[in-house]
This record gives structure tokens, C-alpha cells and sequence, in this order.
């Protein structure tokens, strides 16, 4: 398949991940509405949202790094998904899947969030720096047991490429790294909780307490293109522990039930939880995870 | 004899007749800020932003009205209503409506009580901050009137005055009910397209301005807080 019908297939494939990972976050929102005893709102609450807040009639930027915030965000967000093979088998919805693309999607989940720093700090809000210190702490701490155990998968199978370590696991559940390395899935779904952001791990966005972190003085369209990218983004990361650890999809409905299911895990753990203080929030993830992370590692290594 | 105050209107005013902040008819003066911070803000004048073509202006105000993010701003004791409206028992979040802790992100600006002058200026400051369209929900009747403050010397009877409101909760206070009727109420204004409060400020800005002035002393920010 040439790279414009590539590109093609890639987009519409991007469409379908954008709608689902938002009408996911309407669940959350629901869920957590209902653990609270309340109605909550509709599912569709989140697009109702984006359009409105595209249709707002002004906008403020405060410079260049400010627009181009967001901008790196949902680059960060796109870049992240297109280099994942979503549907295993499917040549549509393989996207520009390679070799050793797994190295080149983790460096773009840590771009979004750099670029966003960078531009939230041009706004000059106080909370927006404070936001911005506390997620790139945490998320520094996170990396560490999400890397050690891409880097025992990667042991585990030869192999720095996605398509390659989910081919490795076709053949039932058993084959699944769940099964097969289940120390380096523990890691990483600890980490996938800080990088959810969902309690106890809330600490960047901490409602009530720094109200609503690194994107205070965003307004407008600048809004609508983060909370998109809050959709296109869960969806990639769902996608991408999907193939890591649970065997990924080979249709369409494996992928919405798969996702879902992985999603449940941090939402569960987040409606349950009070929030971390900041410091707590780094070390947790510097100890317990950390160290099965190198467990994993050194269990493949010898 | 009205078309003659509509000529004295048309004209451009002199020199010595001009408001203190208008500096030209697309900048403002911000002469209340010293010399050293002028360079820091934004000195435009505010203009009325334009609606989109019929039929999607009526989708975009189907989906304002779903999507009232509300600016609370407790300045009396009608703050304390939106607390029993965010939990379980009245929840407004099945409306669509949040809670947004910031004038940037915020379309519904809830005035919660009687309003002294030195919270004025932080009101005008944070309605001027939020991105348009906005809409001003004033609860109790001390927005309204004045209400138990109607003699009071540091109290502002009228929030109507200084900025536009569109919807107003009568009561002392006003059960969460009645809020929430208010909010229906503004709800539908949006969808009708009545709700143009951002445009009728930036039209009559030098009424609101003067008004605001009046009132306001030590005016120390920009004339207008972009």
C-alpha cells in the first residue's frame, strides 16, 4: 500500500479512535458521577464540549509558544497513535507500524506533555507552573517502571516492534505477556495509572486544590483541541497497552471490548482513591513499581 | 428632538469631551496602570464579535446552552446555593453544567450576592477575562437592589449597571430550586438567541466604562482586561 492511501486509511482509522476514546470519557464521567450518587452527564457530554468551546467567538494567546501549546499536544496525541498498529492482521488499520516504532511512540508520549509545558508556561499563571512542575515530575517518575518493562518485553520477544511483539502473542490468552511476563504488565499498569491521571494520581490537573493546573489560561479553540486530543490520546495509549500486554485485536470489537476493559482499570482504581500528595505520588512509583520493573527486567535477562 | 441627540452622538467628540480611556476609536488609554506596566497588557478596545450564518449559529446555541460552564464567583451568601446544585441532590452536571475555576474557560458567570465595591472591580475583571459568548447569572436580591445593603455606603445596588446581566434569581436567599430554574431560564435565552450580553458590553463599553469608574477609585488595571 502506497503512503497517501496510507495516510487515507490512517486518518479515517484516527476518526473512529478520536470518537471512542471521547465517548469513553463520557462513561468515566458518567462512572464516577454514579459512584458519587449522582445522574452525571451524558455520554456525549464531551463532544457537546469541544464543539462548543470551538464555537466560542473570541480567543486570547499570550505569544507563540502559548499557540503552539496545544498544538504539540495534539501532535503528540496524533504522532502517538499513527505509529501503532491498531488492528493485528489488518493492513488498513495498521497505520505506519516498523520496526522499532515502539522507541519512537514512547519518546512522542513524553512530546506532547513537553511541548504543552513549554507552552502553558508562556501563559504566566501561577497554577499552570505549579501544573506543569508537578506533572513533569510525575511523569519522569512514571516513565521508570513503564520503561523497564517495555525494555523486558523487548528482551522477552527480540523485538522493538509493535506488530512483531503482538504476532508473538497470537494463539489464545496463554500466549498473552499477561501470562508470559506478568511482573513487567504489573509495572506497567501501575504506570498507566499516573499516566491517566485519574486519582490517586490527579495531582497535575488537582481540582480544588490547584484548580485546573497547566491549562488555566487556555479559552476557546485552544480548549477544543486539548480536549480532542484528551480523546485521540487515551485511545493511542489504550491501543498501545493493548498490544504490549494483552495480546491485541484482530477486529474491531476485541479493540473497543479490549480498551475498554483496560480503561476500567484506572477508573475503578480512580473512583476508589483519594489523591496523592506530589511527592507521595513520585516516590510511590520510584519504589514498589520501580523494583518489579527491574525484577522483570532481570528475569528475561538471564 | 431625538434625531438630534442621534446627530450629538454621530459626532466625533473633542479633545477635552473625550472619556478619560479612549484613547482612539480602536485603542484604549489604560491610564490607571503606571508607565513601567502599560507595555505588559493589551490596550484594544473591544468589539462586538460576529455570529456565525443562521443555521449554525442556532446548532453552536443548541450546544452553548448544553455546555454552561459556570464561573462561580461567592461573593455573598447566595455562593452557597451552587454547592447543594453540584451534589447529588440537584446535580447539574446531568445539564451539562460544571463548576470551571477559571474566567478563561468559564461562559456562565454566577454572581452570588450583594456585591461591595472592592469585589466590583474583581467582577469586571473576571468578566472581562472570560471568552465570549458570556453569559451574567446575578442569584439573591442583593444583585438585584441592593437588598438589606440598599442604604449601605460600599455596597453597589445594581449589578446591572456595570456589567450585562441577562438572567436574574429573586430571593433571600433563593432555594437551589430557584437557581436552577434561573439556569433554565438562560437556557433557553441561548437557544433563542437572546443571550448577547458579550456584544451589548463591547456596543455600549463607554456606558459600562463610566459606570465602572464611578464607582471604582483606585482603578488600577487595564481599561480593559483582555
Amino acid at each position: 500500500m502506497n503512503i497517501p492511501v496510507k495516510l487515507i486509511w490512517s486518518f479515517l482509522s484516527l476518526a473512529v479512535v478520536t470518537i471512542w476514546g471521547l465517548t469513553l470519557n463520557g462513561i468515566v464521567h458518567k462512572i464516577f458521577a454514579r459512584v458519587q450518587g449522582r445522574l452525571g452527564p451524558p455520554v456525549w457530554q464531551p463532544f457537546i464540549d469541544i464543539i462548543k468551546n470551538n464555537a466560542k467567538r473570541t480567543t486570547v494567546s499570550h505569544g507563540i509558544m502559548f499557540y503552539l501549546g496545544p498544538v504539540f499536544r495534539i501532535a503528540g496525541g496524533i504522532g502517538t497513535y499513527m505509529f501503532i498498529p491498531v488492528i493485528f492482521g489488518s493492513e488498513i488499520f495498521s497505520n505506519f507500524s516498523m520496526s522499532g516504532d515502539l522507541l519512537l511512540v514512547m519518546y512522542f508520549i513524553f512530546f506532547g506533555q513537553l511541548g504543552m509545558a513549554l507552552g502553558a508556561g508562556e501563559g504566566g499563571h501561577p497554577y499552570s507552573a505549579i501544573g506543569v512542575s508537578r506533572g513533569l515530575a510525575q511523569m519522569t517518575a512514571f516513565e521508570v517502571p513503564f520503561a523497564l518493562s517495555v525494555i523486558s518485553l523487548a528482551i522477552q520477544y527480540q523485538s522493538l516492534d509493535i506488530t512483531q511483539i503482538v504476532a508473538a502473542q497470537q494463539g489464545g490468552f496463554l500466549n498473552w505477556t499477561l501470562i508470559t511476563n506478568p511482573l513487567a504488565v504489573i509495572a506497567a499498569m501501575i504506570s498507566m495509572l499516573g499516566m491517566n491521571m485519574y486519582n490517586p494520581f490527579s495531582v497535575v490537573i488537582a481540582p480544588q486544590e490547584i484548580p485546573i493546573g497547566p491549562p488555566t489560561e487556555y479559552s476557546s479553540s485552544f480548549l477544543g483541541l486539548l480536549a480532542t486530543n484528551r480523546g485521540i490520546f487515551a485511545g493511542a495509549k489504550l491501543i498501545l497497552f493493548m498490544n504490549l500486554y494483552f495480546g491485541g485485536a484482530t477486529n474491531l470489537f476485541a479493540l473497543l471490548a479490549k480498551t475498554f476493559s483496560i480503561y476500567m482499570f484506572s477508573v475503578f482504581i480512580g473512583a476508589a482513591y483519594p489523591r496523592f500528595r506530589t511527592e507521595d505520588s513520585i516516590r510511590f512509583f520510584l519504589k514498589v513499581p520501580t523494583a518489579i520493573g527491574i525484577l522483570a527486567v532481570l528475569l528475561f535477562s538471564f | 428632538m431625538f434625531e438630534d441627540k442621534k446627530d450629538i452622538q454621530l459626532q466625533e467628540p473633542e479633545q477635552d469631551q473625550r472619556p478619560d480611556w479612549v484613547k482612539d476609536s480602536k485603542t484604549l488609554t489604560n491610564s490607571g496602570l503606571p508607565d513601567e506596566e502599560r507595555d505588559w497588557f493589551c490596550d484594544a478596545r473591544p468589539t462586538p464579535a460576529p455570529k456565525s450564518n443562521r443555521i449554525m449559529e442556532k446548532f453552536f446555541n443548541w450546544a452553548r446552552a448544553n455546555s454552561l460552564w459556570i464561573l462561580a464567583f461567592g461573593t455573598g451568601c447566595g455562593a452557597i446555593e451552587l454547592r447543594p446544585l453540584i451534589t447529588a441532590r440537584y446535580d447539574i452536571s446531568r445539564l451539562g453544567m460544571q463548576p470551571r475555576p477559571t474566567p478563561r474557560q468559564a461562559s456562565v458567570f454566577m454572581i452570588g450576592g450583594y456585591v461591595s465595591i472592592k469585589t466590583l472591580k474583581r467582577i469586571v475583571r473576571s468578566y472581562e477575562q472570560m471568552q465570549g459568548p458570556k453569559f451574567v447569572v446575578a442569584v439573591c436580591s442583593c444583585a438585584i437592589n441592593g437588598g438589606m445593603y440598599w442604604d449601605s455606603y460600599n455596597t453597589i445596588k445594581r449589578i446591572d449597571e456595570y456589567i450585562p446581566v441577562d438572567v436574574y434569581v429573586t430571593g433571600c436567599m433563593p432555594r437551589p430550586e430557584a437557581v436552577l430554574s434561573g439556569f433554565t431560564k438562560l437556557k433557553e435565552l441561548i437557544l433563542a438567541g437572546k443571550a448577547e450580553g458579550q456584544n451589548l458590553y463591547a456596543e455600549k463599553f463607554d456606558w459600562y466604562k463610566a459606570n465602572q469608574k464611578k464607582i471604582i477609585h483606585d482603578w488600577n488595571m487595564p481599561d480593559y482586561n483582555w
